[in-house]
């Protein structure tokens, strides 16, 4: 019973920092229409944030600070909108594709510095010790009570998305992403407002970041990788409907489910074909997100767009 | 200066010439199909493998492979438009952008299953450098940027002289005027992609000799082309091509001490420079540095 | 001999129908000019006839073939050309290439097409060289229309040839529209110039809210007091401008 439990939790952590990250996205994606192809970038500002502050303090790096988690985790979510500041100052006038560009690089030049800046990051060491959040409770309770903490900030991200988007501020946020002329004549200006909503999503990432550097217990420039951290982010958002936080949630634990058994199926495989089946898994996903797109476009819960 | 020359100018102008490839085919297909390829890079890789297979199978030189990588890279991107593109194609810009990442994973999933991820070599002896009145340049770099040159005559031939080449320009300008003019708009989608991927191709192959062949190869200079691109105005190879040079002999040069001891930026960060560039083009020139000057 | 018979056109964007029961015939060697208020939906007629909106109803015949929902780009081979109102260059393709286009669908006619479109407008060739995108408007328009003669049509689709154009240009292109049609081109044109278009007109079709609201020979059109009061904006000025 007790490896199912764990087993499970595991399961349902991942889903869950997964949904917060599809929240984010949803945000500036589904709501706001903002490519960010770059959630990798405000991930790691969260999670190395988070990591710092709340570590043992270590020869090999700045800190850490041994801070309980409850006061880091906010400023990780503010280290991810602080990342987003200027980058969406800087591209967010421009086209979606530029801004995915941009995004993209963000996210190469932060995992460049996590990589190198050993005094920062602890290079490719990484930062060790980060503490879990109910670790004393021991084995099953800890890891559920972490579970529980997860799923608590993932349904306080939902309230305020779902807030968000009822919002006069959401509201003119859809207004934006669908007509900018439009928006601009009622006396808006776009730029602020998309700004705003980027920063918000990266908020979003940063908090996930945090949880995932305390679920792993250990945060390194080889503990986040695009194919993980932004593709299926995307894959998830498209699954589960672009512009519906309920659909974002739905995609992303639907989208883990899928993506764990594969990689549980995989396991059972012999050395050499498990590694290869790990890359059928991603000729599939990259397949899955085509077919949803060609023939599911509004995914499971989409407003259409 | 001949140390400038040899270590930091003639490396930067190969790798620009690398990039040039890359970001005019990038441009080429985006003038036409109005998205922005995320697969391009791992069309690269997959043209730099293509060639490791003609290189083993036939023993020839990797020089000799090229014809064999555009021709398998080809129709890559012809079944990836048919299959997921083409009924896109009236979606938002946007979609296709979501649909060219699906499918840039796609490709880089049969490069690591075909050929692993180990970082693999076209088998190579060591040659010596060419010297000349203090300039030194490795022969492969010669070839390379002669290869470059030759690809760019091409292209320009093609673009310019040709009536597939200006139908190809009358769709950059303007796809619906194009279709009233008679012009079978799938069929130079279909030349365009079949160019860019061939372009894609040989900047693969020139990478590989150049460096090594690996399953991230393309996807770690896709962004670099993309900086090429917008610096060149998105959508005009010539301009494309242009930035590309321009980004490649920046990079190079910016590891170069040119103020203290130390380099002027760590090597590590080199990478970073094409981002650097395109955030500073996005910042002040969007629409690229060439638009008006001619 | 009608060319062109268009019967009962249906057509609009999206949900909204904006032609509810169109007619429209041209002969060879005929200028039909359109006219109608904004919004009467002369220019959706001409997509409809060109293929570029699909109708929902109502039949075309071209040379007594039904046209009806074919593909734009099959028009130029049957001998129609379009010309549209706006952006109707490749601006950064030069003149010479641009009129190169016109003939993409038959490149053997080039050569000739090219040496009848300098002909007709001499100020083409001194730019053959320069991009389109550099030309002024009325220079723009006349190598559009070049452009759409390059394959010899038989019928021409003009629309609004003269919006935006000097005086001098509107005069220019309206004599031209003539010379087109006395080699026997048929020319069907919208314009909202009406009074000078409907004066080189050997017919005129009145448009309103997407129906034919009347029809009649262009000066006769001109004439016709009620005409002048609702759509050529007074009727006391018709015949002094004229």
């Amino acid at each position: 019973m007790e490896p199912l439990l764990l087993y499970g939790a595991t399961l349902l952590t991942l889903a869950g920092i997964y949904a917060a990250l599809t929240l984010g996205l949803n945000l500036q994606w589904g709501l706001t229409g903002l490519m960010n192809f770059g959630a990798l970038g405000f991930v790691a500002a969260g999670a190395y944030t988070s990591a710092l502050l709340t570590a043992p303090p270590s020869a090999m790096h700045v800190g850490g600070f041994g801070w309980p988690w409850f006061l880091a985790w906010p400023l990780a979510a503010l280290a991810g909108a602080l990342l987003a500041l200027p980058i969406g100052a800087i591209s967010l006038r421009l086209r979606t594709d530029y801004l995915a560009m941009a995004t993209i690089g963000i996210a190469e030049i932060v995992r460049l510095v996590a990589r190198n800046e050993d005094w920062l990051t602890g290079g490719p060491l990484g930062i060790t010790g980060i503490p879990r959040p109910f670790e004393s409770l021991g084995q099953p309770w800890g890891p559920v009570a972490f579970l529980l903490l997860v799923g608590a900030v993932v349904a306080l991200l939902y309230a305020m998305a779902e807030a968000t988007a009822r919002s006069p501020f959401g509201r003119t946020l859809r207004a934006i992403r669908d007509d900018e002329e439009a928006a601009k004549a009622a006396g808006r200006n776009p730029a602020a407002f998309r700004l705003q909503a980027f920063m918000l999503g990266a908020a979003c990432m940063g908090l996930a970041g945090a949880m995932l550097a305390h679920f792993f217990k250990f945060m390194g420039p080889d503990a986040l990788d695009p194919v993980t951290a932004t593709f299926l982010v995307w894959v998830m958002l498209i699954a589960g409907g672009s512009g519906s936080n309920r659909g974002a949630i739905l995609g992303a634990v639907a989208i883990w489910a899928v993506w764990a058994a594969t990689d549980w199926l995989a396991a059972q495989l012999p050395g050499e074909l498990a590694t290869r089946a790990a890359y059928v898994r991603l000729f599939m996903i990259g397949l899955a997100l085509q077919l949803i797109l060609l023939y599911r476009p509004q995914g499971l819960l989409g407003t259409g767009r | 200066m001949l140390e400038v020359i040899n270590f930091y100018l003639i490396p930067g102008l190969v790798l620009g010439s690398i990039y040039a490839l890359a970001a005019a085919g990038l441009s080429l297909a985006y003038g036409v199909l109005r998205f922005a390829n995320f697969a391009h890079g791992e069309l690269m890789t997959f043209g730099a493998y293509a060639a490791l297979v003609a290189v083993g199978l036939l023993g020839i030189s990797p020089w000799a492979a090229v014809p064999f990588a555009i021709a398998a890279t080809i129709p890559v991107i012809l079944l990836a438009d048919r299959a997921f593109f083409a009924p896109l194609r009236r979606a938002q810009p946007a979609v296709l952008l979501i649909s060219s990442f699906g499918v840039a994973l796609m490709i880089r999933a049969v490069v690591y299953f075909v050929w692993g991820p180990t970082p693999q070599g076209y088998a190579r002896g060591f040659t010596p450098p060419l010297l000349w009145e203090g300039l030194r340049i490795q022969p492969r770099h010669l070839y390379i940027l002669a290869g470059a040159l030759a690809a760019a005559f091409l292209v320009h031939l093609l673009l310019s002289r040709s009536r597939a080449g200006r139908a190809m320009r009358a769709m950059a300008d303007d796809p619906d005027l194009a279709r009233i003019t008679g012009v079978p708009v799938d069929g130079v989608i279909r030349l365009t992609w079949a160019v860019s991927a061939a372009l894609a191709a040989v900047a693969g192959v020139f990478l590989a000799i150049d460096t090594e062949l690996s399953p991230m190869l393309g996807f770690n200079v896709v962004l670099a082309a993309f900086a090429a691109a917008i610096l060149g105005g998105i959508g005009r190879p010539w301009g494309a091509a242009l930035g590309g040079l321009l980004l490649g002999v920046a990079e190079e040069l910016s590891t170069y001490p040119w103020i203290g001891e130390g380099p002027l930026l760590e090597p590590a960060y080199k990478t970073g420079v094409a981002f650097a560039v395109l955030v500073l083009v996005l910042i002040f020139r969007p629409q690229g540095l060439f638009r008006g000057m001619n | 001999m009608t060319l062109l018979a268009a019967r009962g056109l249906v057509a609009g964007y999206g949900e909204a129908d904006i032609l509810h029961g169109v007619d429209l015939s041209v002969a060879a060697g005929q200028v039909v000019v359109v006219i109608g208020p904004n919004g009467a939906g002369k220019s959706t007629a001409l997509k409809a006839v060109a293929g570029l909106v699909r109708p929902r109803q109502g039949s075309v015949r071209y040379d007594g073939q039904e046209i009806a929902g074919q593909p734009a780009e099959s028009m130029v081979l049957r001998g129609l050309a379009y010309v549209p109102q706006e952006r109707n260059v490749f601006p950064s393709l030069g003149v010479e290439e641009n009129l190169l286009m016109g003939a993409f669908a038959r490149p053997g006619a080039a050569r000739e097409g090219l040496a009848r479109a300098y002909a007709l407008f001499p100020d083409l060739a001194d730019k053959r060289r320069d991009a389109a995108g550099s030309l002024s408007g009325g220079q723009r328009q006349m190598l559009a229309v070049a452009r759409a003669l390059m394959l010899t049509p038989r019928l021409l689709m003009l629309d609004e040839p003269t919006a935006g154009l000097s005086p001098r240009f509107c005069t220019l292109i309206f004599a031209k529209v003539r010379e087109i049609a006395a080699s026997g081109i048929a020319v069907l044109m919208v314009e909202q110039n009406a009074r000078p278009a409907l004066a080189i007109a050997d017919r005129g079709v009145v448009l309103a809210m997407g129906r034919n609201r009347a029809e009649d020979a262009g000066p006769a059109l001109l004439a016709n007091p009620e005409i002048g009061r609702l759509f050529l904006g007074g009727a006391a000025a018709a015949e002094g401008e004229g």
